[in-house]
């Protein structure tokens, strides 16, 4: 039963997978080696498309594998098996805390969770935000200084943080005004260098 | 519309709209789920994202079953997590079909380029929103900048779920000594 084991082999993945749909990468790698449904090769290629496609990284390699393996159906098994565990342990979770919101124990947790969790994003950005401004290959084969930045990123950074933070008739605009803006803006110019 | 449908609904749109996975979601959920419908505070998605960090799974999952559990109960989480799931379906599915070659194309690839920027300005404007929430005193920014710098510095060598183990027991610590040391204030 290709579509139960599909299920239940990302119902595993997405438990144990702790830390968001990078975290699912291992599991996926050796779930192709064990089955041969698909191969290291193919898993970079998903891995491309998810990353370029709206939706969770997770969910998008999730569909994907289950389509590779079994069309439609695959894909919704596959998606649904990887929901699963959290839907599962997020309503135990969520039904706890309700019942111990007030606990001061957890009180003192959370508070103390809110700024963790704020830097957490802080260095995601940060991770980012290196990736997307720096270019230390071209900096080494050239060795000038001024190729160590992408400034054609770092003008269209400054740009959408003025339109977002200075300008307030377009401060109050969806968020996915700007990240249109942004892509349009990357098609002109070029900015994936291809 | 049920309200059902609409956890579905709003959902389905934060999942359209995140483009690079998980903390590109959180401008889209503080458009959507806080500031447009009020189902959370800027607070409790922190919360949300905490301990998604530590339980198994996605975390969009994970966020989208929270928010729903707490409008509708056990239903409401289930009705979210499929709003949030649809689009990559639909989207992943047809591109699986037809377009394999999708993220070859050029056009793909300097639009990407050009959404990671935006995701990054996106980003670093929702880190600042939830700073002023989370950051109250000297103990919070503390917590903030060791886990910020600790977390860039050992990117990928240290899992989150340390930084958050970490941060929670420091703050019941603290907190429980702080509160032993100034009883009555309360």
């Amino acid at each position: 039963m290709m579509l139960l084991r599909l299920y239940w082999e990302f119902f595993k993945v997405g438990l144990f997978s702790v830390g968001g749909g990078l975290a699912t990468l291992p599991f996926l790698y050796s779930l192709g080696a064990k089955t041969g449904w698909f191969t290291t090769a193919q898993v970079a290629d998903m891995l491309a498309v998810s990353e370029s496609t709206p939706g969770p990284i997770g969910v998008n390699m999730a569909t994907y594998v289950g389509y590779t393996c079994a069309g439609v159906p695959g894909s919704l098994c596959a998606t649904l098996g990887l929901a699963t565990p959290s839907v599962i342990v997020i309503l135990l979770v969520a039904a706890a805390l309700q019942a111990f919101r007030t606990n001061r124990y957890v009180e003192g947790a959370f508070y103390a969770l809110r700024p963790a969790s704020t830097g957490l994003i802080a260095a995601a950005g940060w991770s980012v935000l290196v990736l997307v401004m720096y270019n230390a290959a071209l900096y080494r084969s050239t060795g000038v200084l001024w190729d160590l930045l992408r400034w054609k990123n770092v003008a269209l950074f400054a740009v959408l943080w003025v339109l977002t933070n200075r300008i307030k008739r377009l401060k109050g605009l969806h968020p996915i005004v700007f990240i249109a803006i942004a892509a349009v803006c990357g098609v002109v110019f070029r900015l994936g260098g291809a | 519309m049920p309200l059902l449908l609409e956890m579905y609904w709003a959902f389905f749109r934060v999942g359209v709209f995140t483009f690079g996975g998980g903390y590109a979601m959180l401008p889209l959920l503080q458009r959507e789920i806080v500031d447009k419908k009020g189902w959370a505070t800027e607070e409790e998605l922190l919360d949300y994202f905490a301990v998604g960090q530590c339980t198994p799974g996605i975390i969009a999952v994970n966020t989208a079953t929270f928010v729903g559990y707490k409008q509708k109960g056990i239903v409401g989480g289930i009705f979210s997590t499929l709003g949030m799931i649809s689009p990559s379906l639909v989207i992943i599915t047809i591109i699986a079909a037809v377009l394999s070659n999708f993220a070859d194309f050029p056009v793909v690839q300097n639009a990407f380029a050009g959404i990671r920027v935006a995701v990054c300005v996106l980003i670093l404007n929702s880190v600042v929103k939830l700073y002023k929430k989370a950051v109250v005193d000297k103990l919070t920014l503390a917590i903030f900048v060791l886990v910020a710098v600790g977390a860039a510095i050992l990117s990928g060598k240290v899992s989150p779920v340390v930084f958050i183990l970490a941060a929670g027991i420091a703050g019941v610590v603290f907190r429980v000594w702080l509160r032993a040391g100034k009883e009555g204030k309360a």
